[in-house]
């Protein structure tokens, strides 16, 4: 097992969002869900992050900031698009300045859609990640063996398959989670 | 020298060199765990800052500048030769000179990186050593006063108990231990919580290898740190060296207590507060302690 599963710190954005989903976000870190239990901090800085959190549509202002942001983060790192707004554009998504989801910026992992989304399922998105997390450091490890610098520019690729991760209704109910990425760029 | 005392501050500073980041990311672990605690949250397991040690070495290389990477290096070998130095019974003098040379090449790797935010930190890490350097140096003149020589394997055998006549002493190095641990409410250039107005201070361009060997420095600078309380309590007796270990935890629980009771200080009041405690504890102590000595009273 790969370390990086036991201590992701994540880095927080809000694009363009109503702040519901932020509150969530900060809500995970509360006593009543402590996702530090997981290792995971909430860290200001790019440099240090492994978990990139996205609340919120992407509009014309931000895209340079998220590229930005993105980029510094070292390798591996995975994305989380929280929110229905951070996944397709949500109820912004015909708006004259909006872009669209966070997809149609940077490639993303998993997709936490809700609105706003619940922390249990933050928590479960950001778990999920996990996996794509370890397969990005394996596929890694692998190729440091042959030519250390080029790992960055591989392991940048989307997976094939992008996460989504769906809690509706009460929060003792059983998760609906499936694998269906598709449909989610072309919006 | 005798050779008995040669093999002995030989086998103690190699036991230090592979204990030393054990313990200190142990306390690393203890310290979160109790943290969590204390807020009312589970917490993250004890062996967590391990895991981020193992999972940071993992990471992607991503450095500003080669000079960094260096200066880091530098840092964590100042810092470990510091510890080596204490705890293989050595000048006392020179075991802190040896740490403000550490401290100086974090500086230095901090302000190589032109980030803003690394600048102003490592401004702030200098402001943080002229606060706590004139309480460390009295120290280390207070034990010689005390003990009658700066070397460390001398204060620790001799029979004088510190604490007893450096009392004044003892609170104001815990004052400035605070600064040293980076914990609140002085923890201006760099602190382990998130959100701070400076990102991460001096670690903001620091990342995977550089900083994991950060992290270990400041294991290692931990453990002796608290080997700096541990002198005030040694009078050659195994007991007294107990109640001495049994002291070095309390302090940093008590450094627990405080960070998490105090939100963050402006350096001003860093710099005015610590000079304050130096002087009237660490000053007016010393000055006794000389007047008693000339009057023969101890």
């Amino acid at each position: 097992m790969s370390y990086v599963t036991k201590s992701p710190w994540v880095i927080h954005y809000d694009g363009s969002s109503c702040n519901g989903c932020d509150i969530e976000v900060l809500a995970c870190l509360t006593p009543m869900y402590d996702v530090e239990r997981f290792g995971i901090i909430n860290t200001g800085n790019p440099k240090h992050a492994d978990v990139f959190l996205v609340t919120g549509s992407i509009n014309e202002q931000n895209i340079s900031v998220v590229k930005q942001r993105y980029e510094q983060m070292p390798e591996p790192k995975i994305v989380v698009a929280v929110g229905i707004c951070a996944t397709s554009g949500g109820v912004f998504r015909e708006c004259y300045n909006i872009k669209g989801g966070v997809d149609t910026v940077i490639p993303v992992d998993v997709y936490v859609p809700g609105c706003a989304a619940r922390p249990e399922a933050i928590i479960d998105g950001v778990v999920k990640g996990l996996g794509v997390l370890a397969e990005k450091q394996a596929r890694m490890a692998k190729l440091s063996g042959s030519a250390k610098t080029e790992t960055a520019t591989d392991t940048e690729q989307e997976p094939d398959e992008a996460i989504e991760v769906r809690y509706y209704g009460k929060v003792d109910e059983e998760p609906a989670v499936g694998a269906s990425g598709e449909g989610k760029g072309e919006a | 020298m005798e050779f008995h005392v040669t093999v002995f501050s030989a086998l103690s500073a190699l036991a230090y060199l592979i204990v030393g980041p054990f313990a200190g990311g142990l306390l690393a672990g203890v310290d979160r765990k109790i943290t969590a605690k204390m807020q009312g949250r589970y917490g993250p397991p004890i062996l967590q800052p391990f895991y981020d040690v193992r999972k940071l070495l993992e990471k992607e290389a991503v450095t500003v500048n080669n000079g960094q990477d260096f200066y880091v290096m530098c840092c964590l070998i100042f810092m470990i030769v510091t510890g080596v130095l204490f705890f293989s019974g050595e000048n006392l003098l020179l075991v802190i000179f040896t740490l403000t040379t550490a401290t100086v090449f974090l500086v230095i790797a901090a302000y190589s990186s032109n980030s803003p935010y690394a600048q102003i930190g490592a401004e702030r890490e200098l402001l943080q050593m002229m606060s706590y350097e004139p309480m460390v140096l009295l120290m280390a003149v207070g034990m010689y006063m005390v003990n009658h020589s700066f070397y460390v394997r001398d204060i620790v055998t001799s029979d004088a108990l510190s604490l007893k006549l450096l009392i004044g002493v003892f609170i104001g190095y815990m004052f400035i231990l605070t600064i040293k641990f980076r914990k609140s409410p002085f923890d201006l250039s760099m602190s382990h919580h998130a959100h701070q107005e400076l990102v991460k201070g001096v670690t903001t361009e620091f990342s995977g290898r550089t900083l994991a060997a950060l992290e270990v420095a400041h294991w290692y600078e931990n453990v002796f740190l608290l080997g700096f309380v541990f002198l005030f309590f040694s009078n050659g007796t195994w007991y007294m060296a107990v109640v001495g270990v049994v002291v070095c935890l309390l302090a940093y629980f008590l450094e627990i207590l405080i960070d998490n009771a105090y939100a963050r200080m402006k350096w001003q009041f860093t710099l005015k507060s610590s000079w304050l405690m130096t002087i009237i504890f660490g000053g007016v102590n010393l000055m006794l302690l000389y007047f008693f000595k000339a009057f023969g009273i101890v």
